[in-house]
């Protein structure tokens, strides 16, 4: 199968006043037909460089691609004069924010930006579009849409506000939607709401997500495939079982370790050193190194950036402390992997 | 007044029906034309050493609850007795010196510390205005508490901004250490660090737990993060606890419709995970026109499914599944007086009267003992 979105080896620095900074080095991916990719790591990791980075939403300069494409059914992103990349945005490739009071603009009716959206993008008339944006807003379980169009987003709460993004997304039935941390503002209940509608949307529609987060949580009850990022660089990425399963990278391991569970009263977490790496200071080698504990004194760990090979049938890893991993090819992660059916949480 | 270590036996904390209402003021003159209770009649104990976690989403009090019991909000009504002393008499110099007992630890560790300050004076400048040690002396405390919470002596010398987020959280443990107190509030300490991070915070403040003896009340939204943390477990709703138990006994039997929502609705990382998920419908109502009767009914599953099951005339016992395990609610036909129609989220639903009309109080359920939970349903 052909993926939808793919990036080969996408590097993204920041030129400032103490250098250069590679926000994002050598990131590939492949985003399958209404395929969930999560893209998961901590702050500074650059998974929110890489998601802007294929809408080419970052201001150049300070940012500049020193690599790579962004291929979105066989086509680069990266050399499309800005006029055809306004196409892409929205139409194409919608995207949504953590956080939605300041992503709406708050001098126009949800309404109004809804159309704004539509009328950009399809060849409609002003009440053609109000009754898109009317349908768009009842598909994301909006009650009363007649009225609720005509509110502005301080008269909405949090989640209502999630969902009038999401509703203004999907308004021009894109095949692409990037939800950056899109649940991360929002309380326990509201979140299960939004991550229960962003599956049945999917479903209903066959678009696929790329999902970025920091949650483990979010990533196993909704991703078909996971991307774990760590300053810059991808260092695993396999189907959410196999991640899930047999993490094989230290830093995997240890985020898993690390998350408190249900039902663990008073047992004593299993914590990462140090702090996550600054990205104008990167570590020398394995940029994990200072932090993991398998390193034990290995110079190669210290003086070599490990490649991500393929150390499975569908599953990446950059470890030098993996069995055998000099011997392992190093290929392009790409896996069109699916959740088993009716295994997501009902 | 006695300053002596807490006894043991003694709750060293004692809030009884406490309130904090915030005015809604309009209009030209400001009038005053009604109140968000935002902590609306909560009580609780918190032993020496103990934790007490407080759970809730966005507005739901848990922070003004924190904060009223250190009176940085002044509180409405209530008592809250500290070693057996009314904590509210207090005035001046003698509440600066029971406060000494009682710290805070904030969400966000960038905002709770003085950008100008050098962080040996942010930690030192309480150790001061006690009195406790100056010059020297100070310093060197100021070292020990550094090395204490993970930091370097050397970093004393260094400004806020150069730190990350987990060692500036280190940084507001090391100030609310300085003092020794018995109590401290955490109010959503490790909500802002990145997972590998949170986890060694949560284990320095259990390490200090054991060490000191501290007792802390712990504001999280985070049921794991609660679970993992605490002895004892109260869950907030719109200003009141609607459910109270030692921690494993909540997550394993919980009784409120309200608490069964959440630790279901909590995403865990477990691809494979399969149980019936409760999405309570709608969201929280406002804290200043809060609903009638009990405070969930609008969003509740469990006054829907009985309120189905007493319209067609069923068996008076409804069993919930959740997270696998089924619980029983049962059903007094006769005490409910009936059901009727309410609108919620733009939606009709049925539901017993009686949770629409009566406020239910928080009182033992079946099960372990102290386990205490709001609900005209549950059995």
């Amino acid at each position: 199968m052909q993926p939808l979105l793919e990036l080969r080896n996408l590097t993204v620095a920041f030129d400032t006043e103490r250098g250069q900074i590679r926000a994002v080095q050598e990131v590939s991916l492949s985003v399958y037909p209404q395929q969930t990719l999560a893209l998961v790591g901590e702050s500074g990791c650059g998974k929110s460089v890489t998601a802007l980075s294929i809408l080419r939403l970052i201001p150049s300069p300070p940012s500049r691609v020193l690599g790579g494409q962004v291929l979105l059914e066989g086509r680069n992103l990266l050399d499309l004069p800005e006029k055809q990349m306004q196409s892409v945005r929205g139409k194409d490739i919608a995207m949504i924010f953590q956080e939605p009071m300041t992503s709406l603009n708050p001098v126009f009716t949800v309404g109004e930006q809804i159309v704004e959206a539509v009328r950009l993008h399809q060849n409609v008339n002003t009440k053609q579009a109000y009754e898109i944006a009317e349908q768009s807003m009842r598909d994301v379980g909006i009650a009363d849409p007649d009225k609720r169009l005509h509110e502005y987003p301080h008269r909405l709460s949090g989640g209502m506000r999630q969902r009038v993004m999401i509703a203004m997304a999907l308004s021009c039935q894109p095949k692409l939607l990037i939800a950056d941390e899109p649940t991360t503002a929002l309380d326990v209940t509201i979140q299960a709401q939004i991550l229960e509608l962003l599956r049945a949307l999917q479903q209903q529609r066959g678009m696929s997500i790329l999902l970025i987060t920091h949650d483990l949580g979010v990533v196993a009850e909704n991703a078909d495939a996971v991307a774990v990022m760590y300053a810059s660089r991808i260092v695993e990425y396999a189907s959410v079982y196999d991640l899930f399963d047999a993490p094989q990278h230290p830093y995997t391991q240890g985020l898993l370790r690390a998350v408190p569970r249900l039902g663990a009263v008073g047992q004593r977490l299993a914590a990462i050193p140090g702090t996550v790496p600054n990205p104008a200071r990167f570590p020398s080698g394995c940029k994990f190194h200072p932090r993991c504990p398998k390193m034990n004194g290995d110079p190669a760990c210290a003086g070599v950036e490990p490649a991500l090979r393929q150390i499975e049938q569908g599953h990446w890893a950059s470890c030098h402390h993996l069995p055998d991993f000099a011997n392992k090819p190093i290929t392009r992660p790409a896996t069109d992997a699916k959740r088993a059916e009716g295994s997501a949480v009902s | 007044m006695s300053d002596g270590p807490p006894r043991a036996d003694q709750p060293l904390l004692q809030v009884r029906d406490l309130r904090t209402y915030f005015p809604i003021k309009r209009g030209l003159l400001s009038r005053t034309v009604g109140y968000i209770r935002a902590v609306d009649g909560v009580s609780f104990d918190i032993h020496p050493g103990k934790t007490l976690g407080l759970v809730g989403e966005s507005g739901c009090g848990k922070t003004t609850v924190g904060r009223s019991i250190l009176r940085l909000t002044p509180p409405t009504s209530g008592s809250i007795t500290y070693q057996g002393q009314n904590f509210l008499a207090f005035r001046g110099r003698e509440l600066r010196r029971l406060r000494r007992h009682m710290q805070i630890i904030f969400q966000d560790p960038i905002s709770s510390l003085n950008p100008r300050m050098r962080v040996g004076n942010i930690i030192g400048e309480p150790i001061q205005v006690h009195g406790l040690a100056r010059g020297n002396e100070k310093q060197d405390m100021v070292a020990a508490l550094l090395r204490r919470v993970g930091l370097e002596e050397s970093d004393a010398n260094r400004y806020p901004h150069e730190f990350s987020g987990g060692q500036r959280q280190r940084i507001g443990i090391a100030r609310a250490l300085a003092l020794s107190p018995d109590f401290i509030v955490c109010d959503e300490p490790v909500s802002a660090l990145d997972v590998s991070i949170q986890s060694q915070i949560l284990n320095l403040l259990a390490d200090l737990r054991q060490e000191r003896n501290i007792a802390y009340l712990f504001i999280a939204h985070n049921l794991a993060v609660i679970e993992h943390f605490s002895d004892e477990v109260a869950v907030m709703y719109l200003g009141r606890i609607v459910e109270k138990a030692a921690a494993r006994e909540l997550y394993a039997n919980p009784k409120h419709p309200y608490t069964m929502a959440l630790l279901s609705a909590a995403p865990e990382p477990d691809p494979r995970r399969k149980t019936g998920r409760i999405v309570p419908g709608g969201e929280v109502p406002s804290a200043a026109h809060p609903p009638g009767g009990c405070p969930f009914h609008p969003r509740c599953h469990l006054t829907r499914m009985a309120a189905e099951q007493a319209q067609a005339g069923e068996s008076t016992v409804v069993s919930v599944k959740y997270r696998g395990t089924e619980t029983l609610v049962s059903l007094p036909v006769l005490d409910v007086g009936g059901t009727m129609e309410i609108e919620s989220g733009g939606q009709r639903f049925r539901v017993l009267r009686k949770c629409a009309t009566q406020t239910p109080p928080l009182e033992p359920k079946q099960g372990e003992a102290g386990h205490l939970a709001a609900c005209w349903v549950t059995r």
